[in-house]
């Protein structure tokens, strides 16, 4: 995958993901070309199409528009079974996810996208696992953390999927 | 200093704003405080504020002043700041910026740290945009995580080893120990990723794909597994057990098996369990069969597996999902080329896809009905994409305007067909057509000379139609300048001859010369038709005065075509006709179109070929088509004659061969020397035994020689001043065979270096009568502005005693009164 965008029905951005290294100018170029093609696109067509050398797969969740893109290689309706997984996780998180949640809490939507995808591929199929990580996670932040082995080790033993504590230095 | 204002409150601030300039506002506003809150070197804060500020770059506006204040968080001790520290590096930073590297030491800390979500923070950040420095510094930390047992880090170092390899692809050996036991894993995210790191290194090193062959087998039975077993709640998406794990695995298997037979073999049985059992109520279902598919298409599989490849992929056609559709038309291009009768047997269906309302479909469509035709479907098809390209979007038009002419070309059943559909394609699209398509229709409708009168009669009634579709417009004044006496004779086999007069003609030519509508290109088609009809048509004076009056036009290219063919009517009636002569046949090049005008070394004026002459045996007929001019007559015979077609170079590139290393300084000892003593000095005295020279230079007093005495075959240069151009020289060249056989097929190329400019005219005749009952003339004029020491090279090629003789030679003992 080359990047995932989304955006409003109006064309406001509302994520950005980038797995390949890019200056600011193209991405902005991108942004815009995707903007334009994907909200020019009817109603009933198909949800793929061909831009320069990637095929840009796009679904529209009620008032938002997931945009991924990927290369020639891939598979295209695995890419529409990608998007809806992301939209699977951000529903259990938020309950009942709408625009205004990843409106207001943006920093979340990419915690879920980077425990599900990275470098762009997969890396966790199972969604209770993604849940589960981004719950502990959260819970870290409520910790007064003060690096100690002891605290770390209570917390991490809340989860159900069995790990050892990392790696000591 | 009051605390900076909330992440959320901010974010409902902004979206109260009414206009741009409003936010704008805000945000600068923000931005300030926050500057001046990262001065205080605030702690508390810091994270707060980097949040807002990776609020409003999204919005777009630039926030390049919080790059350090992300690194400081990275570094920070709280798990909270961590997670929007590395949240900004990742939206933030990049490899352009140097700052980035100061994060290393930050991500290597917390690559050990002692809590895994810390850690798994830092696979992830590295993962996404580490650089190579980054990657280099810090692949034994992510190899050494490869091969803990901890999955959530496993997984994660995994991918972050697929980007190291990305970027760095030499360190990929360094991960290959920790691969040993990936595909052992149970749990599905190792899995995955471990597939995935697999795939990379396979497409990567050949090496390591022969090396990894091995786990086919292994990664068979995880396949078979996952689609035998029963329900699992965890992997589970519409009663399919991890269909991205599947995918993946299928993938990597099409890598694996491509080229391997053993593999391959191995893998068939999966495949065609998988094909046939996988559930396709769902997209999710049809996305494991398609790459399914895809597998079996690219390994070597057996014919009955590809042939039920196949037919998924016509069922699919058939599906009322739309981009299940689109998917199927995508393969289907990507094997037709393989399986070629497979896919013609879906061809009805391909062709009613092209009436799909969905665009990308058309277009996949398309490209496949083209890759279909053939020789035997070539009129139902052809009759199809025409009533596409006359209802299609325009930007389809040029696509299927090139396809249809290509199609045609290579399967046209008959040439009134072909002209039939060309003249279709222009009268629906022909504003379309690519530039090229010109010329190249101009030659087919050379070539198909028994069709001259029907393809111009029917161009004519085009023309009467509509004049605004500018490709059309040219082939046709083309045609009707070339062909307007078959016009105006009535005389047409294939259809009802329609009468028309010169003037009626006229009337139209001139029409297009006058109307907005024609660009200064057709214009000039349709004035140089004009001056060609003055040889087929008897109204001349009618043409004298249109070609008068353009002689003043603004334009400038048509001001000078005006001019020159006034100039014809004036000075030089008697070449009007042959100028104005029917084009000869013109043969297909590979590469060129007719019209290119080769611009070669010493030869300035654009070459003209003379097809029909000499005789093709000896012609390598294709690169000599590059030089034809569209204007051009046939009584200037080519300077040089291309050599056999092993080099397909440009006429320049010939010639400058054929002088090879003939230098201008001194003399390099030619092949075969010719019999005369090449010593200038010398032959300036013996010029007072030969030639009255003293007499009369500007006459010619110079002496003959002979140029080329081998084998029977002398050839005798003599030599004339041209008047009034005292710096061209006119040489006769004699031919002469003393042996009993007669030379057929006679002929005479010369090059000379740079500096000259040669013309060649017609021989006499390209027979060398034996026993030297009589001669072959053929006259050279060699313009020498620099009066430079005159040398030639020649190569003769003929027939003699049934056998095809040539041979090269260099001619450098011409008399200095020659060049002087």
């Amino acid at each position: 995958m080359r990047f995932l965008l989304l955006f409003s029905r109006q064309g406001k951005l509302r994520l950005q993901k980038w797995f390949t290294s890019m200056s600011d100018r193209e991405k902005k170029k991108i942004i815009r070309d995707m903007t334009t093609m994907v909200l020019a696109r009817q109603a009933r067509s198909c949800n793929f199409l061909q831009w320069k050398d990637l095929k840009i797969i796009y679904k529209r969740y009620a008032s938002l528009y997931f945009c991924l893109a990927v290369e020639s290689q891939e598979n295209e309706l695995l890419a529409l079974e990608i998007i809806h997984r992301y939209v699977e996780l951000l529903d259990k998180y938020f309950g009942n996810v709408c625009e205004l949640d990843i409106i207001f809490n943006f920093e979340k939507a990419y915690f879920i996208l980077d425990e599900f995808l990275m470098g762009g591929e997969i890396q966790e199929t199972s969604k209770q696992i993604v849940n589960r990580s981004i719950e502990a996670s959260d819970m870290l932040q409520e910790v007064r953390f003060t690096g100690t082995h002891a605290n770390t080790n209570a917390l991490s033993k809340t989860q159900s999927v069995t790990c050892t504590c990392g790696v000591s230095t | 200093m009051p605390a900076p204002i909330r992440l959320r409150e901010l974010i409902r601030t902004i979206r109260t704003a009414r206009t741009q300039a409003e936010e704008r506002e805000m945000i600068q506003k923000e931005c300030a405080a926050i500057r001046s809150s990262f001065r205080e070197e605030d702690n508390t804060y810091r994270c707060r504020n980097v949040a807002k500020l990776l609020y409003m770059h999204m919005l777009g506006y630039p926030a390049h002043f919080g790059q350090l204040e992300c690194l400081k968080l990275i570094a920070s001790q709280k798990f909270t700041d961590k997670r929007i520290g590395y949240l900004g590096a990742m939206l933030l930073l990049d490899e352009r910026q140097d700052v980035h590297l100061l994060m290393t030491n930050c991500i290597k800390n917390d690559l050990n740290h002692s809590t895994q979500y810390v850690q798994g923070l830092a696979l992830c950040t590295l993962g996404c945009m580490g650089s190579s420095e980054m990657c280099r510094d810090l692949a034994g930390e992510v190899e050494k995580l490869l091969k803990t047992s901890n999955s959530y880090l496993r997984k994660k170092a995994a991918l972050c080893a697929v980007h190291v390899i990305r970027k760095v692809p030499e360190l990929m050996e360094m991960f290959l120990p920790a691969t040993k036991n990936l595909l052992s894993e149970k749990n599905h995210g190792v899995l995955h990723t471990s597939v995935v790191l697999l795939t990379e290194m396979c497409e990567r090193s050949p090496d390591m794909l022969a090396h990894f062959r091995k786990l086919v087998p292994q990664l068979v039975r995880i396949l078979k597994n996952l689609i035998m077993s029963g329900y699992s709640p965890e992997h589970d998406v519409s009663g399919i057990s991890d269909p991205f794990l599947q995918v993946r695995i299928l993938r990597l298997l099409r890598i694996l098996g491509k080229g391997d037979d053993d593999s391959s073999e191995a893998m068939n049985d999966i495949l065609a369990q998988v094909a046939t059992n996988t559930e396709t109520s769902k997209n999710v279902g049809n996305a494991i069969l398609y790459e399914t598919v895809l597998t079996i298409m690219d390994i070597k599989s057996e014919s009955g597996l590809r042939v039920l490849a196949i037919n998924i992929l016509g069922r699919f056609l058939l599906n009322n999902d739309k981009n299940i559709r689109y998917v199927a038309l995508t393969s289907l291009l990507k094997t037709v080329q393989t399986d070629h009768n497979a896919v013609q047997r879906h061809r009805s269906t391909i062709v009613d896809c092209l009436k799909d309302l969905d665009v990308s479909i058309k277009r996949r469509a398309m490209e496949l009905s083209f890759a279909l035709v053939n020789g035997n479907n070539i009129r139902g098809m052809m009759k199809e994409l025409l009533y596409f390209l006359d209802s299609c979007d325009p930007e389809f038009k040029a696509d299927c305007a090139s396809g249809v002419f290509l199609a045609a070309e290579k399967y046209a059943p008959s040439k009134r067909w072909h002209i039939d559909t060309i003249m279709r394609v222009l009268t629906t699209a022909g504003s379309y057509v690519r530039d090229d398509s010109v010329p190249n229709l101009i030659q087919l409708i050379t070539n198909s000379v028994e069709m001259h009168a029907y393809t111009v009669q029917r161009l004519y009634k085009a023309l009467l139609d509509d004049i605004s579709q500018q490709p059309l417009v040219q082939v046709a004044s083309w045609c009707i300048g070339e062909y307007g006496d078959l016009l105006v004779s009535g005389q047409c086999e294939e259809e009802e001859p329609i009468q028309v007069t010169e003037d009626e003609v006229l009337d139209v030519l001139e029409g297009l010369l006058v109307s907005n509508l024609s660009t200064p290109v057709t214009r000039g088609y349709a004035l140089t038709a004009i001056m060609k009809l003055s040889t087929r048509f008897t109204s001349v004076n009618r043409i004298k005065k249109v070609v008068s009056i353009y002689g003043s036009s603004i334009d400038v290219e048509l001001q000078q075509r005006a001019v020159e063919y006034n100039a014809l009517f004036k000075k030089y009636d008697h070449m009007r006709p042959a100028l104005l002569e029917r084009m000869p046949i013109m043969e297909k090049t590979a590469s060129n179109g007719p019209t290119e005008i080769v611009q070669t070394n010493g030869e300035t004026e654009p070459s003209v070929v003379e097809a029909k002459h000499p005789p093709p045996v000896t012609q390598p007929t294709n690169q000599a088509n590059d030089l034809l001019d569209l204007l051009g007559g046939n009584d200037v015979v080519p300077v040089i004659q291309n050599t056999v077609s092993t080099k397909p170079a440009s006429a320049g590139g010939e010639l400058l061969d054929l002088l090879g290393d003939l230098s201008l300084s001194g003399g390099t000892s030619p092949a075969p020397a010719p019999s005369v003593p090449t010593s200038q000095p010398s032959f300036f005295l013996d010029g007072l035994t030969s030639q009255p020279l003293f007499n009369d230079i500007a006459a010619a007093g110079i002496p003959p020689m002979t140029a080329y005495n081998k084998n029977g075959l002398k050839i005798d240069f003599t030599f004339e001043r041209a008047n009034p151009n005292p710096n061209i020289a006119v040489i006769t060249i004699h031919a002469s065979n003393s042996t009993e056989a007669d030379m057929t097929d006679f002929v005479f190329q010369a090059a000379v270096p740079k500096t000259f400019q040669l013309q060649l005219l017609s021989p006499s005749s390209n027979v060398v009568p034996a026993l030297n009952q009589g001669t072959v003339t053929q006259v050279i004029r060699v313009l020498n502005p620099q009066k430079q020491q005159l040398r030639m090279r020649i190569k003769l090629t003929y027939t003699h005693k049934g056998s095809a003789v040539q041979d090269l030679a260099e001619v450098n003992n011409f008399p200095p009164q020659s060049w002087q």
